[in-house]
């Protein structure tokens, strides 16, 4: 079996994606011929069920954030497939488009830079109301006070400007602003990122009771893994545009398969003095995505004790290893590469299951 | 115990603005000793970074250190230090290495121009020894092909080999000092597990004292000996490291611990400090944390809590020290009866 699109406990899924590809083409020259492209997200195909938070981790660069922006067609997938609702994303022209945009909203991870210096937080929070025509008059000032509220914030709040509140405030007018078009599918790109630890924890209790007041969807990007395993129910880690493992985060975090995921969980600070740790410390940086290595993505960073050259011929599937538990590794058992096929381009050691970390986050 | 490396007392960091006197780092007082590495760690505001740039002297205008601030570093009170003198102790005997390591390096030089100018100022050495200088520090700091790397410009670099040279710029001269100011926010989390490494390493081999900045306490857990915890311009609590994780004093430090999501420990819902760090221009009187504070009573708000010894080497700027049984009585503080308490 293959991650595909099911839904998690047999409903149908609210988002799908399958092949999901986004390549930005490099040019040089006076003509701009095109020399290469970077494949920010290459083949990637996942479901977010109903009401569910799906965690998507990894480093700088690994595709997250693309992934996010390419599903709301904020950017235009180079191939693959989305779904909403069976309704086909790619197909929509603009005013469809428009409307989807009412379903899917996004909360950016600068507070900063994503509200405009020059408009009321009312005028900010308005716009949505207007523009999808939800709103007018005293009724669309009613509804931003509510709003307002709703994030924690007082409704006279609605004449002041951005640059009058703090960070932890900005990221709450930026939720109430995708509260306001009562959407169903929210992708949170890093939204706590920037925050202070203790501002961080009124905002991520905040997502989660909106979540549940709302029957929200989540899609949660971020690179802190705490945060993750806290917010999600199912966790998806990138690396150079792939996913690489896919899980429950229950079981993500405590039995991780893929190589990567160990080498990053372990690679986390913990915030106890007595903890011992085995640490793996990766070497090196993570390639070019213009140029990623053959076979598997991650094999030249690699710790697996089977690596060998198989993996750099055979790009691993996304398969599941465990019910649920969805792996991109050939030498971690079970795998639909059998032993013949591994030794056919030269595979010396036989998959073995390797769980360095097993005790580690216990 | 052998007089300390570094001796701050009673710094006072003030910043003349328009909207008043914001009083950034407000009678900060600790020492460092020979080849040891101390925390600070606290919020956005709390004066952690002020601290630091006031232990260099890089606090430019409207910003001032006070008169009566000593800090005092071998023997010499930088505060009164002359310019010349002060230059000479800069990129020295004390470095620093900072968050941002695409803005802290010049552009328009090799990586290994910049890493050997800081032996050709200070050691008064030419340009082909400083060079090679240059190259071997850059080999202790893990880069590999040292030789071909330092022919290379900083937009050549990943973010984790330009953390690395800022690392060889703090460490060619062998300081007694390091400053680490956030020195792995920036980075992702494998690249910032090699550079702590690194960091550690270096320490243990060359005996320099490290000051490391941070808000992450998994840093400083897995880095430091002894730690400081800010707020509001003040010294909180101060323990070592151990002391610090195993019995948290002081409410804010408890908060922090605890509205950190820590992973394997998952909790339903993530405990908040309510509010926010008050403004600099206008500290509230008594203790600083009170409106935030799920303890505070009335002697917090009358009277401004010095640094009481809870024992063990352990300091805490608490009424609690006075009234532990308070602690069995938590409220809701007061700045969620105002109701601002959500933002």
């Amino acid at each position: 079996m293959t991650a595909t699109a099911r839904g998690g406990n047999g409903t149908a899924p609210l988002v799908s994606v399958r092949n999901l590809k986004k390549e930005f083409p490099i040019r040089k020259g006076v003509f701009s011929r095109q020399v290469g492209a970077v494949k920010a997200v290459n083949d990637v195909s996942f479901h977010v069920a109903r009401g569910e938070t799906l965690g998507v981790v990894g480093e700088s660069g690994c595709g997250k954030t693309t992934t996010g922006r390419t599903i709301l067609r904020l950017l235009e997938p180079t191939s693959g497939e989305i779904y909403f609702e069976d309704r086909d994303v790619r197909a929509m022209g603009t005013r469809d488009l428009r409307a989807l945009r009412r379903e899917m909203q996004i909360i950016f991870q600068d507070p900063v830079s994503s509200l405009n210096p020059r408009m009321t937080v009312g005028a900010i929070i308005r716009e949505g109301l207007t523009i999808h025509k939800l709103a007018e008059g005293t009724a669309a000032d009613a509804r931003v006070s509510q709003l307002l509220q709703e994030v924690g914030l007082r409704p006279e709040y609605a004449t002041r400007y951005p640059h009058e509140f703090s960070g932890g405030q900005r990221q709450r007018i930026g939720i109430a602003r995708a509260l306001s078009v009562e959407p169903k599918f929210i992708v949170c790109d890093e939204p706590v990122s920037a925050l202070d630890v203790s501002v961080q924890a009124q905002v991520i209790n905040l997502l989660e009771d909106l979540q549940r007041e709302h029957n929200l969807t989540y899609m949660f990007i971020a690179h802190d893994l705490s945060v993750v395993e806290h917010i999600a129910d199912r966790v998806a880690v990138m690396y150079l545009g792939k996913i690489v493992e896919l899980a429950t985060a229950d079981d993500l975090y405590r039995e991780p398969l893929m190589p990567y995921t160990q080498a990053l969980l372990s690679a986390v600070p913990v915030a106890d003095p007595k903890a011992r740790k085995e640490r793996i410390i990766l070497q090196g940086d993570v390639p070019s995505p213009a140029n990623p290595p053959p076979g598997c993505v991650f094999h030249p960073r690699c710790h697996h004790p089977a690596k060998d050259v198989a993996c750099t011929k055979i790009v691993p599937p996304l398969e599941e290893k465990t019910p649920g538990h969805f792996v991109h590794c050939i030498k971690q058992p079970p795998t639909s590469v059998s032993w013949e096929q591994q030794k056919e381009v030269g595979g010396v050691h036989p998959p073995e299951r390797y769980l360095p970390l097993a005790a580690v986050h216990a | 115990m052998a007089s300390p490396l570094l001796s701050i007392r009673d710094l006072r960091t003030y910043f003349y603005t328009e909207s008043g006197v914001a009083k950034a780092v407000d009678g900060v007082s600790f020492d460092i000793g020979a080849g040891e590495t101390v925390g600070i760690v606290g919020e956005s505001g709390c004066g952690k970074s002020v601290t630091a740039l006031s232990i260099l002297r890089l606090i430019q205008p409207p910003g001032r250190i006070e008169t009566g601030s000593r800090i005092e570093f071998e023997g010499k009170d930088l505060v009164t230090l002359a310019d010349d003198e002060m230059r000479n102790i800069r990129g020295n005997r004390i470095s620093m290495i900072f968050q941002e390591p695409m803005s802290a390096l010049n552009p328009v030089f090799t990586v290994g121009d910049q890493v050997a100018e800081v032996a050709r100022i200070h050691a008064g050495i030419g340009r082909k020894k400083s060079w090679e200088r240059a190259v071997e520090t850059l080999a202790l700091t893990g880069i590999p092909a040292p030789e071909e790397r330092a022919k290379q410009y900083p937009h050549q670099l990943s973010g984790g080999m330009r953390q690395r040279v800022l690392i060889a710029m703090a460490l060619i001269m062998k300081p007694a000092l390091i400053i680490a100011d956030e020195p792995t926010t920036a980075l992702d989390v494998t690249i910032q597990a090699q550079i702590l490494d690194l960091l550690v390493h270096l320490q243990k081999e060359f005996g320099t004292s490290i000051l490391m900045i941070t808000h992450d306490l998994g840093v400083i857990a897995e880095t430091t000996s002894r730690v400081i915890v800010m707020y509001a311009g003040e010294i909180v609590e101060e323990a070592s490291v151990t002391e610090l994780f195993a019995r948290p004093h002081h409410p804010y430090t408890e908060g922090l611990m605890h509205s950190m999501p820590h992973i394997g420990h998952d909790q339903e819902r993530l405990n908040v400090i309510p509010g926010t760090v008050p403004a600099p221009t206008n500290w509230p009187h008594g203790c600083r944390f009170r409106e935030r504070c799920p303890y505070s009573w009335e002697l917090p708000e009358r009277e401004h809590p010095p640094l009481y010894d809870v024992g063990a080497g352990h300091i805490s700027r608490c009424h609690l020290a006075r009234e532990p049984e308070r602690r069995n009585h938590p409220h809701q503080p007061l700045v969620v009866q105002e109701g601002v308490g959500a933002a």
